[in-house]
């Protein structure tokens, strides 16, 4: 599914990731931790193709295709979602119009036609009681407004509309009371299938409580030191970054 | 990789104007220049009384003391009044009678424009008087309307058939010696559309005017007059265009209402006059004088815009807030492109006790463009408990246009309470990328951004206008995106 | 003191142009010919544009007709060498050390030594003087912030003013005394005074200066101020203008700022009484990553007048400039509020934020406010906000809940509304001092200063402490 190779990203100069390699499988969920400012939210963005980053070396395969060349939306369509850490406001543009241009957008790359409206809003229907969500979504501002919870919330429920082949979740446990998590966490579960991929990007273990990952890797000063099962993760919990820090 | 941030924005803002065309129709023109007899002649051609003749001659006159006003933030060519054709109309054979009867290629105009002539299609529920250059050449749905004793017709057959009210309220709200481009409305206009609501009625269809300038060389100087007596109520709309001519041509307009006690009137403009080309040849001069009154208690008058077309756009619908507790608002949604410049706002005058006004004005500049809100809202000594809200926006999308704020703000009264905010801004480098994440394209993240931008002004827009301000907005910055 | 006398039986304008002719040889005694070449041609400039009118923009709230409409003497002769300036004027501000720097109707006033200079290498003294004495430092700075083609009066000030204060600070240096300069008239007749302040900063300075304007007698006087501030690259100017007028007394102050890159500029103009009164606080960010905080209060009431008219002029970008201006207006007083903002096509990256906030107490009251944003630029964060309301009601309502009288209550509100301005002072003594005096001028007790600006002959004892949210005013 994913396979970044040797992957060194510099902002203005300064490196951030200094050799990054990591192998997602389809079915897999991935968990990436480490403490702050080690890289995890550069390494999310350049997957994704934000600007303003430099890829001075390596590669990222994505589906067998080499996606550094691809603009932001070329690899959304090939499939690639990031669940922002800080979702972004868009004023009056409600989501259910968000959405749908969205979906087409995706659709028309594929070659395929828009979706009727009552399809697309059936669909809808059917995501929000899959998340459980019970908020009147559809009507309100994307993220205007909302509360973090909120906001996150609906990261997940996008990405349940979108249905990418891969996922990449940005600190979205940050900032959610235990109901929020939980929310959050059986969305991903429910999405699961042997088809498709997730990344978590973590600080806290406190989420992989409720999404079993089946690889952990620890980022640290802008390369993985280490990768293990769901028990690198408690041991992390244990004994803390300071742990890593000696190791490394 | 990733298309230059600039080259998008120019791509999504420089498509074409749509409505460009022109039409040859047999027309009937008036000798080029403005003097006295340019007027006689107009009110001769109108086969009008001496008063109507009267009142144009003092306006004319009045004119000829007055100068350009220069304050707006606006540049151009001096205007060449002696160069201008001041009256031309589709010939008519004979009266109309009917919808057949109308100049085939005229109704081919308005098939174009995807206006509705033809009373069968009533399913649309608007009432439509269609003004080309100086003349209005259908008005549609009058036997329906007359059933409610609404009147609604062009301003010349009001001359001849209303002309007590037409005497009574004419220049009762904009005098002909408001200012420089009315005072010439007011000598040279030569129709519009005139509608009255008797008291207690609430008009059952939405009354549209659609204004065309054709010929070449002309001035366009449509009157419009709409009196909501008390308890009445009236939505109103009115939407332009123009054929793409080099010439600059002058469009200077005038709308008065007149609210009653109790009365309500909702004015809607999509103005999309022809803008010019991308080098900022040619287009439309717009300076239009907008004003309502709230003359009884507990009237309101609402005006709300889209402005994407003209070259030149000076305008500033207001409202005299005359009655105790009488509400004014303005929504507009400005939009400016290649070397468009838009001067335009509000005022409200407040005179009245407990009279509250709202202001929201979005402006977006794209290209070499200028947009400027500049308003004034003025609360006299005598009117306690005025309130006013104004929210003036600015979005930028390039960095060689430029956006405005001039609010005027007076206050004599120490209980009134006015609140002013205004930001300006641009698309954000985020709300971008999380759109593009999501799939969408550069084109259709712009075009979502400045639609959920403008959306608090659409909303307040007619259903049928909203759907056809929405698809201008885009066809103004969107470009390939439909 | 012999002047020559200006009266309204003829024009004004025409007037003060015979004097300019006459008296050639008084006006430019101590010019140079750089300062001569100038003064001809802002004379030139003023005589085209004369004195401001209500028909320009920037004059459209405030009518001078009434203020010019009176005899004036203007060109006041320079004060005895053997004047003790202790005797007419002291400044009693308790603990404020300041170096203070006295003027008297627009002469310097300590004729016998025109000149100091400091160890340090600071520079203050007679602009008269220091027209000869550095003519490099005064070809460089001199007329060239202030803009004789902009406003009449500035160009009027250039033909006309025949001293004023110069201060200079070279690089890196930092004055650790406030400087106070204070601008006294005392003439026993009508005056019409021009007075200009040239202050250069020079690379990495730090000066904190207060300058006060204050009358002695109750003659009708016309003050025509221009201050030209340079701050240098990484330099910090804090700034302040205390006003405190009586009500015979018109005095546009015109303050022209030029910061170069890194520059800190703050200024905060105080305005308690006044007859009439106009500030300008033009601006200019001409260097990249500087800043600019323009404050004002106001409290006016009976029939004054006051008007603060900031241009806030974002030439360059990175920069970042935040105006907020509170006032509270009662009886007949008016007041105008003119902020424009302007962001140049390469001032990239502009944070501007402009805030006005009114508070009309009687329903003679009035305000006119226009806060300006001109923008060419297109990534750039700029808001503005008026208001013009009254006390609120729910919070005054509150206070006489907890069993303070009405006018107390009102006091009190009026007082936290100015406090968000009066705590931006950031010299310690002189916010103290400001505070007191807010805190007297809303009680009605300050009418009108006897000396200084800061000398009020008791000081504040009890603070009024609140424990209420005030949050909403």
């Amino acid at each position: 599914m994913l396979s970044i190779r040797n992957l060194k990203v510099s902002i203005k100069g300064k490196e951030i990731l200094k050799g990054i390699n990591l192998e997602v499988k389809a079915g897999e969920v991935h968990a990436i931790m480490g403490p702050n400012g080690t890289g995890k939210s550069t390494l999310a963005y350049v997957i994704a193709g934000r600007e303003g980053y430099e890829v001075t070396e390596g590669e990222i395969i994505f589906k067998g295709r080499n996606i550094l060349d691809l603009s932001p939306e070329e690899r959304a369509c090939e499939g690639l979602f990031l669940g922002f850490q800080y979702p972004v406001e868009i004023p009056g543009v409600s989501i259910t119009n968000f959405l749908r241009t969205a979906i087409n957008e995706q659709r028309k790359y594929k070659g395929l036609d828009p979706v009727p409206a009552v399809e697309f809003l059936a669909k809808m229907e059917e995501k929000k009681q899959l998340l459980e969500l019970q908020e009147k979504l559809a009507s309100r501002s994307v993220n205007e407004g909302f509360s973090g919870g909120e906001k996150k919330k609906n990261e997940i429920f996008q990405m349940a509309m979108l249905e990418p082949s891969l996922a990449i979740l940005d600190e979205t446990d940050s900032g959610l009371d235990i109901d929020a998590l939980r929310i959050v966490a059986t969305g991903v579960n429910k999405l699961r299938r042997p088809d498709n991929a997730t990344i978590v990007i973590t600080h806290y273990q406190r989420l992989l409580e409720y999404i079993i990952p089946d690889v952990v890797h620890v980022l640290f000063d802008g390369r993985i030191v280490k990768s293990g099962g769901k028990e690198l993760a408690l041991l992390l919990e244990e004994k803390g970054y300071e742990w890593i820090r000696s190791e490394s | 990789m990733e298309k230059n941030q600039n080259n998008i924005l120019e791509e999504v803002t420089t498509s074409d104007y749509k409505y460009g065309f022109h039409t040859d129709i047999e027309m009937d023109l008036a000798a080029v220049g403005l003097s006295e007899d340019t007027v006689r002649f107009i009110s001769a051609k109108k086969n009008e009384p001496e008063w109507m003749l009267e009142f144009r001659l003092q306006s004319y006159r009045h004119w000829l003391t007055l100068t350009e006003p220069t304050w707006a933030h606006i540049h151009h060519q001096a205007i060449k009044y002696q160069d201008i054709i001041y009256y031309a109309a589709p010939k008519r054979k004979k009266e109309l009678t009917s919808l057949d009867e109308v100049d085939p290629e005229l109704l081919e105009t308005f098939k174009k424009l995807g206006i509705s002539l033809d009373e069968q299609k009533k399913l649309s529920g608007v009432a439509v008087d269609a003004v080309i250059d100086s003349v209005s050449v259908k008005t549609t749905f009058t036997d329906t309307l007359s059933k409610y004793g609404v009147i609604f017709c062009s301003f010349s057959d009001a001359v001849q058939n209303h002309p007590d009210l037409v005497k009574q309220y004419m220049g009762s709200v904009v005098p002909s010696h408001d200012n420089f481009f009315a005072a010439l409305n007011s000598a040279v206009f030569s129709d519009g559309s005139f509608c009255y609501i008797p008291k207690g009625v609430r008009c059952p269809v939405e009354l549209s005017t659609y204004f065309r300038i054709n010929a070449a060389n002309t001035g366009q100087f449509e009157r419009t007059l709409i009196i909501a007596d008390e308890g009445a109520y009236v939505s109103y709309m009115e939407g332009c265009t123009a054929p793409m001519r080099d010439e600059n041509q002058l469009h200077a307009a005038i709308v008065e209402i007149v609210a009653m006690k109790d009365a309500e009137v909702k004015y809607s403009t999509v103005q999309n006059w022809y803008p010019g080309n991308k080098k900022g040849e040619g287009g439309i001069y717009n300076f239009v004088t907008k004003r309502g009154i709230c003359k009884g208690s507990h009237s309101k008058i609402s005006w709300t815009q889209v402005e994407t077309g003209s070259a030149i756009t000076w305008k500033y619908p207001s409202v005299v807030l005359m009655g105790d507790n009488s509400i004014g608002e303005f929504y507009s949604v400005a939009v400016t492109n290649n070397f468009q410049q838009a001067d335009t706002g509000s005022k409200m005058i407040h005179l009245g006790k407990n009279t509250k006004s709202t202001i929201i004005s979005k402006g977006i500049s794209a290209g070499q463009s200028n947009n400027s809100y500049r308003g004034l809202v003025k609360v006299i000594k005598r009117a306690e408990n005025a309130r006013n809200f104004s929210q003036c926006d600015s979005l930028l999308l390039g960095d060689k246009c430029g956006a405005h704020t001039f609010p005027y703000i007076k206050a004599e009264n120490h209980t009134s309470i006015i609140e002013h905010e205004a930001t300006t801004s641009k698309i954000s480098d985020d709300q971008l990328f999380y759109c593009k994440q999501r799939g969408i394209s550069s084109e259709s993240a712009i075009g979502l951004i400045v639609n959920g931008y403008a959306k608090e002004v659409l909303m307040h827009l007619p259903m049928e206008f909203a759907v056809e301000a929405q698809k201008l907005l885009a066809i103004s910055l969107e470009g390939s995106v439909g | 003191m012999e002047a020559s006398i200006v009266s309204t039986i003829y024009d004004l304008k025409e007037y003060l142009s015979g004097i300019f002719a006459d008296k050639q040889l008084e006006i430019t005694r101590n010019d140079t010919p750089f300062v001569a070449a100038k003064r001809a041609k802002a004379f030139e400039v003023f005589s085209r544009m004369g004195f401001p009118h209500a028909a320009l923009e920037k004059w459209r709230g405030t009518d001078l007709s009434r203020a010019l409409n009176h005899e004036y003497h203007a060109l006041p002769e320079p004060p005895s060498p053997e004047l003790d300036i202790d005797k007419i004027f002291k400044c009693d501000v308790p603990h404020f050390e300041t170096l203070l720097v006295t003027q008297l109707n627009g002469w310097y006033a300590d004729r016998k030594n025109l000149l100091h200079v400091y160890p340090n290498g600071m520079i203050i003294g007679s602009l008269a003087a220091a027209f000869g004495k550095y003519p490099e430092l005064i070809s460089a700075h001199y007329g060239k912030y202030a803009d004789d083609n902009a406003e009449g009066l500035t160009a009027l000030n250039t033909a006309m003013s025949q001293d004023g204060i110069f201060i200079y600070i070279p690089d890196n240096v930092t004055v650790e005394q406030n400087i106070q300069t204070v601008n006294i008239t005392d003439f026993k007749q009508n005056l019409f005074l021009n007075t200009r302040t040239l202050v250069i900063l020079g690379e990495n300075s730090h000066l904190r200066l207060v300058q006060c304007d204050d009358s002695i007698n109750h003659d009708v006087t016309f003050i025509n101020s221009v201050t030209e501030v340079k701050i240098g690259r990484n330099s910090t100017l804090d700034h302040y203008k205390l006003q405190n007028k009586d009500d015979h007394t018109t005095l546009i102050n015109s303050m022209y700022f030029q910061q170069d890159e890194g520059s800190t500029l703050s200024t905060n103009a105080i305005s308690l009484n006044g007859g009439l009164i106009r500030n300008l606080s033009h601006v200019t960010m001409s260097g990249s990553h500087s800043s600019a905080e323009v404050y004002g209060l106001y409290l006016m009431d009976r029939y004054q007048h006051l008007d603060n008219q900031v241009f806030i002029n974002h030439a360059a970008p990175d920069c970042e400039s935040r105006e907020l201006f509170k006032g509270v207006l009662d009886d007949h007083a008016s007041g105008v509020f003119n902020g424009h903002i302007k962001v140049h096509r390469d001032a990239q990256r502009t944070n501007a934020f402009q805030t006005n906030k009114n508070i009309l107490l009687s329903d003679k009251a009035s305000i006119d406010t226009k806060p300006f944003l001109e923008i060419y630029a297109d990534d750039v964060k700029c808001s503005h906000g008026a208001t013009i309301g009254q006390l609120d009601a729910e919070a005054l309502f509150y206070i006489r809940s907890r069993g303070i009288s009405e006018a107390n209550a009102k006091i009190l509100l009026m007082y936290a509304f100015a406090a968000d301005v009066i705590n931006k002072i950031s010299i310690p003594e002189l916010r103290q001092r400001m505070d007191d005096m807010v805190k007297k001028r809303l009680r009605g007790e300050l009418s009108q200063c006897e000396q200084c600006v800061l000398n009020c002959s008791s000081h504040e004892q009890s603070r009024v402490e609140f424990n209420i949210d005030l949050s909403k005013i």
